[in-house]
Formats: C-alpha cells, structure tokens, sequence
C-alpha cells in the first residue's frame, strides 16, 4: 500500500522544473559509499491483508481473563463517548498548538482538562500532561530539587515499584541521593521517616492509597516536611479521589500520578498519561507545556501556551526538563471520561470500586487460611496472606481463566504467600464469587 | 554618581560602594514585553559575570550578570507583580537589584554612556 | 467559547454505573475523605458530545487542512493503522507477563513489539532496539544514559556532549538532564557544522554528539563519517535524533554513518498520529557495545518461536517507562511499516525530498534561501526580505491561516533569521503543493502591496491574535483558581 498520490507524468513535470533529470540525483550529497544497499524489509501488505494479519497476529494473545490484576494499572469501565470523541481526526491528526488561531480546540480542551486535574486533585496549577506517572514522579523529585536547592529525597517504601525503579534511572547518574523507608505493615513508616527528615531533605515522596491498596491521611508528614522547609509530594490514583482527601487537603505542594484509570485502555502498558499540579507559588518550575487562558486583540476569550520560557524550544540547556511533547490525546481522554460521568458519577465510581473491593475482601476470607495484610483500610486493592504460595497459585488460576492478582514476590521474594488483588466497578457479584470459589478450589482441592 | 554598561547590556549606577543594577533601554527592546523577573535573594554574593538573576519575556528567557562583584542588598519587588516597568523605563523605575560593590576597581572593565552608545552603533551595523 | 464547566447545571447527569450489586460494606472513616466534591461539570452525554466536536473543529489537522510544518512530518496517517491498533485482542493488562506462565497469554503482543524492533534494527542500521522511550525527547533522554552507562562501565570521565547551533531545543536540554554540560558548535555558511570548530572543541572530555541527518536545515551532513571517525577516536560516542528519518529511508543507515545510539519518532517518519501533540514513541536503537545497558525488560525470542521478556541485563540503566513503551502506538507503526515494505517506505522517501526540492525550486525567487543547495526533506525560508515592509515570518504564518494552510514552522531553526521551515511531506500531491507554492507568491506580493492583510492576519479564524503577554503575566490556567 501506497499513500504518495503521484502520478508519473507529475514526477517527470516535477524534475524538470527542478533542473535534475532524476530522483536519485537529489541524493546527491549522500556519500556513495554509505548508500544502503540491501535493505531488508517485507514486499507492501494491501490494506484488506494487514487487517488479517493483525486479526491472526492478536488471536495469540488471551484476552478474556476475568482481571483483579491492578498494581496502578486498572481495569474501568469506558463510556462509548470517550472513543467516539478522541477518534475525531481534528484532534487526533493535528500536531502541537503553537499556532493557537489553529488550535484553539486542543487549546481550550487543554484548559479544561488542567482545570479538572485541579479539580479533583484540589491543587491550584496543573499541566497539559507528562508521559505516565512514572516519568511524572521523577519530574516532580527533580522539580522539588530545583525549588529547595536541595539534592536530597526520601521516598516511602510503599510508592509503586515501578515509579520506584523510574525514579533511580532518572536519577542515579545524577548528585541527588534517595533515601528508601520500608514500609511497616504495608503502610508509611512514620516514626522512621520523622526521623530522617533534615535541612538537606529536599522532598518526600509519598503515595495514596499505597501501593498495597491502603488508605492514609499525610496530613502529619506534610506538616513534619514543611517545618524543616521541604516539600511533600504525593502521588495518586487519581479515580480514588471521588472519595478520599485530596492532595490540596492534605497539604501537598505537588501531586502526581498515572491517569490511565481516567478513560483510559490497559493496551498493554501504554499509551497512558501522567498528570502533575502544584500549588500555585510553583508554577514557573513545572514542567511541560501549560495552556493559559488570555484575549484575542478584539477582547475575545481565547487560549494560549504559556509561559514557555521554561522549556526547552526556548531556554534549550537551562529548561526546566527537556519534555516536549504531551500525551495530548490521552489526556483529553481523561478529560471526556471526567466530563462525561461528571460530578455525580466521579463520586460513585469510586465508591463503588471501594464498595466491591470490601465485598471481594469478605468473600475471600471465608477461604481456609487466608487473611488480610493491610493495617490500615484500602481502597479498591488489598494485601492477602495465602496458605500458600502466591506464585503457584496465580498460575493455577490463570489456567482456569482468572487474573487473580500479583503476587508480591515479583518484587520482594520474601512475600511468597502475599497477593495484591484489585477489584474495579466492572467486577460483578457474580464474578468476584467466581473468584472466590475458584480460589478456594485452587488453594485446597 | 556614575553609570556604567557591560557588553551584555547591563547598567550600573554607582553610588559610594553601592550599585544598582538594570537591564539598557536597548536589551528591554531586544526581549519585547517582558512578563516575569526572577529575583535574586538579598545576601547572594556574586563574583563579576555571574548570573545574578533571570528574566522572561513571552518567547525568550535569558540571564541577567553581575556587572561587578558584590552582595545583593536590596532588590525591586514592585517587578514581582508589574515586570513590565522595566519595558516603561528600563534604566529607572525599571532597576532590579542594588549590590554592595565588592571592589570598585572592577568597574574599568566597563563602558561609559558614550562608549555603549558607540558599541550599539557597531552592533547595529 | 463556554468552558464545559459553565455549561454545567445542578443535578444534571451524563454517562450513569450499573447499581452496585453487592451487598453495602463498611464505610470509611471520615479523615480520609474528601470534604467537598470535585468541581466537575454536571452535564449531559449530549452536552459533552456536542462540546468537544464543536471545539475539534477549531483546530486544523492533517485530515482536514494541509499541513507544512518543517521537522514535524506531519504525513497522512493510514486508517488502517488505526484500526489494528483497535483490535481488542491487544488490549491487555500490562502485568500479566509478568506473572508466572503468563507470557503464554501475551504472544500476540509480545511478537509485535519483538517484530517491529527487527524492522527498526533493518532501517536504522543498528543492532538492538528497545520500544519503550514514550516520546522523542524521552528517547534522546534515555540514549543520552546509556552513553553515561557506557562511560561509566569503561572507566571513562566525561563531562560535555556537543551539539551544532542548528539543533532541536530537546537536544541540549536531555544531554543536560543526564548531567551533561553542552558545548554548541556553529554552522558554517554552507548549512553544515563547522567541522573544524568541532575539531577544535573534541577531546577526550566529550560523552556524546548528538546530530540530526539531514539537519534541521534539510541539509545532508557530508563530512558525517569524517565528525564520527574523529569522534570515536576519542571514544565520543555518536547519538542520531531521528527526527529527519523520513528523508533517508532506504538510501543510508544511520547505523552506517557511524552513529552508535538513535531514537525514533514514530509519529514522524511511521506514520502514527500527532494526537495534537502526543502520544508519540520513542524506539531507541544501539550498536553492540552498548546492548549490555539498554533498559528492562526487552523483548527476546526463544528458539522454539516464543516470545518472552528478557530481564537479564545485569548492566541495564534500568526502567525508564512503566511497561514495553507506548504499545498502542508502536503497533500503528509496525502496521504502517508493513503496509508500505520495503519499496514504499523508499518510495515516501523518494518523494517527500521530491516535494521538498519542487518547492524550494518554486518559491526561491520570492524568498530568501540562506542556504542554497539540494535540499532533502524540507527547506528553510527566510522572511528576512520581507522586513522591509514590517512584515515578519509571523505575519505570513497568520496569512496563511486565512487562505486555510497550516503555517510552516516559524522561528527555528534559530540560526535563521526570520525562518520559514517547509516539510510538504510525501503524502501530497503536486496540485495541493502548487496551491501553496500560489499561496506563499501571493503573500510575498502581498508584503510590498498591502501588508495590512498579513500584519492583522488571521480575519477567518476562530480567534484573531491572542495576547500572549497578558497570559504570561496574569496567569490563569484553572477555571476554578481564584488568587
């Protein structure tokens, strides 16, 4: 399949307006010697055949697992709105808006989507989006070290493993240290992170609910970190704020978090969004791009990126990261999925995932030998204590077609019995007893 | 009380040991509406052509030096809400900082009025 | 236009959950609550439909409106692609891989990524590819550490990476992120780096240079192997921003100039959306010797034909996405790549530089050309005679607006005054090319006869020109904010 549309009368039209007799003499500066001469890539697919391919190609893979896999990563429902919107090609098919008279629709919907971070989150500033909550994190470390001109930061053992391990590539090869408290009980170790906190502690990273599903209130940390002139970063399942406190509650001075729960797919591991938002007074440390809101010369409302200065088209070495692009479309997916269930449904949703999860919890417990790990509460994700171990029955269930959850001892082998299982609103009662009977049969048939 | 000018377009007026710092007429013309100045903290020391602070402008930023060395004793916070003084009047309302001048001998390395008014001609030719 | 949230009205409902079905649990105590609900709009599915379909329209995109904007590529994007990469046989949990046996339920996805890491190797001329950088710049970030991981594991001090003045702004700004002092180098007269400027500034502090070819003037390095030979002598090593892939497909390799780490942008040289301004990919391709660092887990194939991933890396910077990358982009470009084969991808070359000369050729004599030779896939204006009437690059840009054409890029590279950079991108036909070529004559007549139409451009959009100044200065971007 082709898609250049020129005929061969237009080619030769072409050339000789030029002044070249061929194509290839317009490779002319291409030294001869370095000219790919085999180049070993596949004869043309038609379009009707690659549509087969892909079909045949993804028959491969299961898909119809029954999920309580979370882990950050989660399986929500999608309102059919959410596709049909982000499937317009005005948004889909145009680039950056630097040309804001070209793009005020990417524009004001960057604006409404930084206002509904805002919103949920309670912080006053947010961006147009980073790649993932990950990336996010590290971006926020490495703005805490620019605002404190301090080079130190502590970071809660119960944080995602994943934002864990980004967070060391990001900065090992730098002049930070980070300094990692275990986590006690599968919640924050506070004694120990008051402890630690000192003039050079630029920031502590902190995450709710927690990796292990649990529920905290940071109100203390944030108030231990501010006194000796740090900041509090926490990062967020950003669907758990229908319900709990949020960030600006607590008083952090930067949120941050993956938004793939936001109307987004699992599509194996991306494309996902991460958003950030800070208090207001760090604004001009934030990184990537922000849409603000201005006048046209004729006083209509109109919406602009702003304060480019910060980045790196501008300010080249000296930017405050070098992030160009956004995730864009998938953070108007976030934005639609908000919009869409509104104030009401972002409050139900929510509960609903707490509710079931609860619901999941009882039934579970009814198996022989198995218990709860998490002290304090969950939300949706939760801690068990097999009578077994975790691995093999995982493997078990997922012969019987059932994504039981993680077992903890992909990243601490010392947790053999423990598994994370996660339950969204999409879980049925039917389902989660499917679960729980299954579960027991694969623990003790 | 004497002014003097560095080639990246600073000023400096002297006054005893003290200088106050600001960007020419001419740099404020070259950046275009400038819309945030980051000023630096009273009891920075500076060393000659370090960067004393930064300033924005809608698709430009760039640094501000330390025409001589010295201690920032005071700075303009009136630019913290209405930076664009400086673009009204670049080499007085618009000041930015006032240093403690470390040694007033640094100060040769510097034009006078006359010799950046030549060195702008030269520019612009 | 109306924000959604003042189209919000009290106990209005969109998209509704099923009712719980299980019986209540327990609830939480209040501490850990929120105390007021998000401001989100209460609106209708109808009222969000018709509020952002009503606001895509706003914008000019490739589907709708020509689209030149120089280092972008902004090519057509097959449907096609979109399609596959909506197949719901490839929307999996990440983590089941990951999980004991899982790997067997994942050999649809794995081989994806697997297979179109090959094709990438065959293109660029490098030895191992890893998907997971999320966008361009993160893949020049992630290259830029695996150059540091290589120094380090040799024993090497470095300290600066080199750049030529004509670089992307996301050059600098990665090699800086991962610890790097920049060094630039000039351009000479000719468009290409000065090489003797650079031989000057090489020596044995110097981790990396990090260029583009063609640069992002569109003009082939000639001297490349000599800047690479002499840079390994130093054991500086060769970093290729793949930007510019599109102009050399199928005619060199990277791989064979000599560089030794390259990224990708997908989103440009394969195919895959813009989304107006990501999500793009960022596939970072190696030489052998820098195999060892490449981040985990990469994608590996057993010999009995499966797929599995490879976490045995002891070497490896680590994890620098939370999964394989932006899957759901990567298959759209592995799509694209196998709907064109090898005679089309050399084919999209072949006329994207076709299209590029022809309108370099065409408007040459009524702008100014800095740099006057064969160009590859875009060229580079200046508007600098158009001053004279007042009229800038950006006065043009606007006019162009009006006439219904995405203006080029603007003001880059930086190294041109008053630049105009064209990319026409192979996907157009010559009457849309000479549409625009009458376009831009007709602006530059328009600068000497009647300026007013480009200096108060655009009339026909949705907006005339917004005060930037004022949004820099009285910063509003929450609705909700109130100082």
């Amino acid at each position: 399949m082709k898609y250049t549309p020129h005929t061969e009368t237009e080619i030769k039209e072409m050339l000789a307006d030029i002044g070249v007799s061929s194509v290839s003499e317009l490779f002319k500066d291409i030294p001869e010697s370095l000219r790919t001469r085999f180049f070993d890539i596949p004869k043309p697919f038609s379009e009707y055949e690659i549509i087969e391919h892909f079909q045949k190609i993804g028959k491969k893979n299961k898909t119809d697992l029954l999920l309580f896999t979370g882990g950050g990563y989660y399986d929500h429902y999608i309102p059919s709105a959410v596709d049909a919107l982000s499937s317009r090609a005005e948004f889909y098919t145009a680039y950056t808006p630097y040309q804001p008279e070209a793009a005020q629709g990417t524009l004001q919907s960057l604006y409404e989507y930084q206002t509904a971070v805002c919103a949920i989150t309670g912080m006053d500033a947010a961006n147009a989006s980073l790649y993932d909550g990950g990336t996010g994190v590290a971006e926020a470390v490495l703005m805490s070290f620019r605002l404190t001109n301090r080079n130190k930061v502590i970071i809660d053992g119960s944080l995602n493993p994943i934002y864990k391990k980004i967070l060391h590539t990001y900065l090992d090869n730098l002049d930070f240290t980070i300094i990692e408290i275990p986590h006690q009980n599968y919640g924050t170790n506070r004694e120990k992170i008051a402890s630690l906190i000192d003039d050079d502690t630029a920031s502590i990273v902190v995450q709710n609910p927690n990796f292990f599903g649990t529920i905290d209130d940071f109100q203390d940390i944030a108030d231990m970190i501010h006194e000796k002139g740090g900041l509090l970063i926490q990062t967020v399942y950003p669907l758990s704020l229908g319900m709990l406190k949020t960030p600006g509650e607590t008083g952090a001075d930067i949120t941050v978090g993956d938004g793939q729960s936001l109307g987004n797919p699992l599509s194996f591991g991306g494309p996902y969004f991460g958003f950030i938002a800070v208090k207001i007074k760090h604004i001009r440390q934030l990184p990537g791009r922000i849409v603000g809101e201005t006048e046209d010369k004729n006083g209509k409302r109109a919406f602009v990126l702003t304060l480019q200065a910060r980045e790196q088209h501008i300010k080249r070495h000296k930017a405050t990261s070098n992030i160009c692009s956004n995730q864009n479309l998938i953070a108007l997916r976030g934005l639609f999925y908000l919009s869409l269930i509104g104030k009401k449904g972002f409050q139900v949703v929510a509960s609903q995932n707490y509710q079931k999860a609860h619901f999941t919890l009882t039934e579970l417990l009814k198996i022989k030998g198995v218990s709860l790990k998490n002290k304090n509460p969950f939300f949706n994700e939760f801690v068990l204590e097999l009578p077994k171990n975790a691995s093999e029955t995982v493997e078990k269930m997922l012969s019987k077609g059932i994504a039981a959850g993680i077992p903890l001892s992909l990243y601490t082998p010392e947790d053999k019995n423990a598994l994370l299982v996660s339950v969204t609103e999409k879980r049925t009662k039917e389902e989660i007893m499917k679960l729980a009977e299954t579960m027991g049969e694969v623990l003790w048939n | 009380m004497q002014t003097f000018y560095t080639k990246d377009h600073e000023w400096i007026k002297v006054e005893n040991k003290t200088g106050t710092i600001g960007i020419s007429t001419f740099a404020a013309e070259q950046l275009g509406d400038i819309t945030y100045v980051e000023l630096p903290s009273i009891g920075k020391t500076l060393k000659m052509k370090e960067v004393l602070c930064g300033i924005e402008s809608v698709k430009a930023a760039s640094d501000i030096y330390a025409p001589v060395s010295g201690k920032v004793i005071e700075v303009n916070e009136n630019l913290e809400n209405t930076p664009e003084v400086i673009n009204q009047s670049a080499e007085g309302e618009g000041w930015i900082a006032k240093i403690e001048i470390a040694s007033l001998d640094e100060l040769k390395n510097l034009m006078n009025p006359d010799q950046y008014k030549k060195y702008l001609e030269d520019l612009n030719s | 236009m109306e924000l959604i949230y003042e189209k919000s009205r009290n106990g209005r409902t969109g998209v509704d959950f099923p009712l719980l079905d299980t019986p209540l649990q327990e609830t939480l105590s209040e501490k850990y609550l929120r105390k007021e609900k998000a401001s989100l709009p209460e609106v209708s599915e109808l009222d969000v439909v018709r509020h952002y379909t009503v606001l895509s329209k706003l914008n000019f995109s490739v589907d709708t409106h020509y689209y030149p904007l120089g280092s972008c590529t902004m090519k057509y994007n097959p449907k096609a692609t979109e399609k596959v990469a909506g197949l719901e046989s490839f929307n999996i949990h990440p983590m089941i891989p990951q999980l004991p046996s899982g790997e067997n339920f994942t050999q649809g996805a794995l081989e994806v990524l697997y297979k179109s890491e090959k094709l990438l190797e065959e293109i660029t001329g490098m030895d191992s590819m890893c998907s997971q950088p999320m966008a361009g710049a993160h893949g020049e970030l992630v290259g830029i550490m695996l150059v540091a991981a290589y120094h380090k594991a040799k024993g090497n001090k470095k300290k600066t990476v080199i750049v030529p003045d004509s670089s992307h702004g996301t050059n600098p700004a990665s090699a800086a992120m991962a610890g790097y002092e920049i060094i630039t180098i000039p351009s000479l007269p000719n468009g290409e780096m000065d090489f003797d400027l650079f031989k000057e500034a090489l020596n044995n502090e110097v981790a990396a240079v990090m260029m583009t070819c063609p640069n992002t003037l569109g003009i082939f390095e000639t001297r490349i192997k000599e800047i690479a030979d002499l840079a390994h002598s130093f054991d500086t090593l060769m970093y290729y921003d793949g930007a510019n892939l599109n102009a050399i497909m199928g005619k060199v390799r990277p791989g064979d100039l000599g560089f030794d780490v390259v990224h990708i942008n997908v989103h440009k040289t394969f195919g895959t959306p813009h989304g107006g301004g990501g999500p793009g990919a960022g596939p970072v391709g190696v030489k052998k010797k820098l195999i060892p660092y490449l981040p985990v887990p990469l994608i590996g194939k057993h010999t009995d034909g499966t797929f599995f991933l490879d976490y045995n890396h002891p070497e490896s910077i680590g994890k620098t996405a939370p999964f394989y990358g932006q899957f759901g982009v990567l298959i759209k470009a592995y799509a694209y790549i196998l709907l064109l084969g090898k005679e089309g991808l050399i084919d999209a070359t072949e006329k994207a530089v076709l299209n590029a000369n022809y309108l370099m050729k065409k408007l040459k004599a009524h702008y100014d050309l800095p740099y006057d030779r064969t160009c590859m896939h875009e060229c580079v204006f200046s508007a600098k005679n158009q001053l004279q009437h007042k009229v800038h690059a950006l006065d043009i840009a606007k006019y162009l607006i009006d006439q219904g054409i995405h203006p080029p890029t603007v003001y880059f590279p930086l190294i041109v005054k008053e630049a105009i950079m064209i990319e026409p991108t192979e996907t157009e036909s010559k009457e849309t090319l000479d549409w625009f070529i009458d376009i831009m004559i007709g602006a530059a007549e328009k600068a000497k006869t009647n300026p007013e139409v480009l200096l108060n451009a655009p009339f026909t959009a949705p907006i005339s020109r917004p005060n930037e100044t004022k949004a820099a200065r009285e910063i509003n971007v929450n609705y909700f904010f109130k100082k």
